[in-house]
């Protein structure tokens, strides 16, 4: 059975980094990020290797401006696109924090902020506890792994996402700053029956809507009451399926949903300069666009509620391969903003 | 010489449309495609239609992948022709050989030389 | 609780029962024929001229005619090679689509991009094995191919 957890002083955000690549930067949010690398390298031999620079900077950009020490952490949970999450592992295993490898695809923000804001809750809530949560997506990594060789003349069509080169890292704190956590709820599986691995905004739609609906009717609550319903990586395709599934649930108060819904897929890019097809995608995708935009935001007052939903597309390259419908997941988190 | 790199030009471009038309409208992948101009070239040469084309404009037969499969085609038939039963086996990596090698050997070479680079948007 | 349960289920079977992929379709963009077509005649056009005009100075050259066509395919593959090493033939593709793909340059593309990308796994399990994961299959089905047309000429020159 599906349930919200609700708490009641928050888990707040104590402090958060972003990172990003050449595309990121030239981006509509660009200058929020806290540090870009033209070159996509991050200094390192391999593309694998940069994915996990992109976590090990965001995590030490996170600490140096919460001015905390990796040793206060008591819990890091982390997540990427590569195989076996490795990228998150060798990027953060010099921080020697107690660590929870996560894999929800491109979910895996809110799976992180999800566990990591329980364990804090569970952990007696006090000030003095601190928890981190780190996830990264790389362009080249994600492109060798999933999709082709890089250098592969490959036409995408225009439902394609473009996994971004970024990774957020956030630093969690209960009953502290003007951003938090107040409540969150795992999502289900749900199953589109979508196999076009080149439509992954429309396989995610469904799970997307299935928490929001979920969670409004377990809260009583309605899309009116937030300023913002911020889903993760559904992209131009998978938005509009959302818009228009919701909104067909809130008819009567039509356009309530669509108002105040954005996914950070349409943010990340300029859709004029980049060609980036149906948006940015990626495990980064959501934790670069949180923390270079929406939580910013969020503190200065200007989004006094909102829900975030990443959303994950959970298959493999065999699992497109053998035709097996690509299953969709959107864990939810509620963040308000507090004086 | 310029009426036979126009027809060159009209029909290899006919044929890569052709296969913009696959791709666009239909569910087959890139790979399914090449496939199936290899295929089809063997398949011409087979029926004695690739060297009539090819004859007439050179180029828009032979770089389409189409060449290939027709290469092969006519290479299998000679290879039959001089050795028997044997020639099915040796015939179309043989009349592959020259873009086979060309391409391992060039792919080779730019694994050493090149680093590759990230993906533009 | 259960109540709950119940509804949200129907938030599934509502997803079918409105037929979701009519709507996913309804949605999805579909590519840009016209254009699409446009470049793909246009490149692939150019490259196959770019053959001719290749087969021509060959022959200016004195090369013998077999082995004209032999050597364009050769240059072709050569300069695929050069372009896919810098990073330019999938920019190109891009656009191009079919045109970049069915000429024979996008078999060298096809052959050397892996070869390049998989380089960090080294020279033997990296580019050795994975410089077939893209051209495989053509190489697999033309040789497949051409040795079902061997066995038929076979076959026909024994009973004819």
């Amino acid at each position: 059975m599906q349930k919200n957890l609700f708490f009641p002083d928050g888990i707040g955000f104590h402090s958060y980094a972003a990172v990003g690549g050449c595309e990121e930067g030239r981006g509509p949010v660009g200058r929020g990020f806290d540090l870009i690398d033209d070159t996509d390298r991050f200094g390192a031999g391999t593309w694998e290797k940069a994915e996990s620079e992109i976590c090990r900077l965001s995590l030490n950009l996170a600490l140096k401006k919460g001015k905390i020490d990796a040793g206060q952490i008591s819990i890091l949970a982390a997540g990427d696109l590569e195989n076996q999450c490795v990228a998150s592992a060798y990027g953060l295993a010099p921080f020697n924090i107690p660590y929870l490898g996560l894999y929800g695809a491109c979910s895996t923000l809110t799976e992180g902020l999800i566990a990591v804001s329980c364990h804090l809750a569970a952990a007696g809530g006090d000030e003095g506890l601190f928890g981190a949560v780190v996830t990264s997506s790389h362009n080249a990594a994600a492109e060798r792994q999933f999709r082709t060789p890089l250098e592969y003349g490959a036409q995408r069509t225009p439902s394609a996402q473009w996994t971004a080169t970024a990774g957020g890292a956030f630093l969690l704190r209960p009953s502290h700053g003007k951003a938090r956590i107040t409540a969150v709820m795992p999502g289900r599986i749900r199953d589109g029956e979508v196999t076009d691995g080149a439509n992954m905004g429309a396989a995610m739609a469904p799970a997307a809507a299935d928490s929001i609906l979920s969670y409004f009717e377990k809260c009583g609550e309605n899309p009116e009451d937030y300023d913002l319903i911020l889903t993760g990586d559904l992209g131009r395709v998978g938005s509009d399926l959302l818009r228009e599934i919701l909104d067909e649930k809130y008819a009567g108060k039509k356009h309530a949903l669509s108002d105040r819904h954005d996914d950070c897929g349409l943010n990340l890019y300029d859709f004029d300069l980049q060609d980036v097809h149906a948006g940015g995608s990626g495990c980064g995708c959501s934790a670069a666009v949180l923390a270079a935009k929406f939580l910013p935001a969020v503190e200065r007052g200007e989004i006094r509620r909102m829900l975030l939903l990443s959303t994950g597309a959970l298959m493999s390259p065999s699992s497109i391969q053998q035709k097996l419908p690509i299953l969709g997941i959107a864990p939810l988190v509620r963040i308000e903003y507090r004086a | 010489m310029f009426t036979k790199i126009l027809y060159t030009f009209l029909i290899g471009g006919g044929i890569c449309l052709i296969g913009q038309l696959l791709i666009d409208l239909t569910k087959l992948t890139p790979a399914r495609i090449l496939v199936g101009v290899v295929s089809l070239g063997v398949l011409l040469g087979a029926l004695g239609l690739y060297e009539p084309l090819f004859d007439f404009c050179g180029a828009g037969v032979s770089v389409p992948l189409l060449g290939f499969g027709g290469n092969i085609a006519k290479g299998v038939r000679e290879a039959v022709d001089e050795q028997g039963a044997l020639g099915i086996l040796t015939g179309p990596f043989t009349a592959a050989a020259a873009g086979c090698s060309a391409a391992l050997i060039f792919g080779y070479l730019a694994a050493l030389i090149f680093r590759g680079g990230r993906k533009t948007a | 609780m259960e109540q709950n349960d119940n509804s949200q289920k129907d938030i599934l079977f509502s997803v079918r029962r409105e037929n979701y992929a009519e709507r996913v379709k309804r949605h999805t963009p579909p590519s840009a024929l016209a254009p699409d077509c446009l470049k793909a005649f246009l490149i692939g056009g150019g490259i196959s001229a770019l053959g001719e005009l290749l087969a021509f100075l060959y022959r200016s050259l004195s090369v013998r005619e077999e082995q004209v066509y032999p050597l364009v395919t050769v240059t072709l593959i050569f300069l695929s090679a050069l372009l896919t090493g810098i990073g330019v033939y999938d920019r190109i593709a891009r656009h191009a689509g079919a045109g970049t793909l069915i000429p024979v340059t996008g078999f060298a593309n096809a052959v050397v991009s892996p070869a390049i990308d998989t380089k960090s796994e080294g020279p033997i399990v990296g580019v050795g094995a994975k410089i077939f994961t893209v051209a495989g299959p053509v190489i697999l089905y033309a040789t497949l191919a051409g040795a079902i047309y061997g066995a038929i000429y076979f076959l026909i020159g024994i009973f004819a």
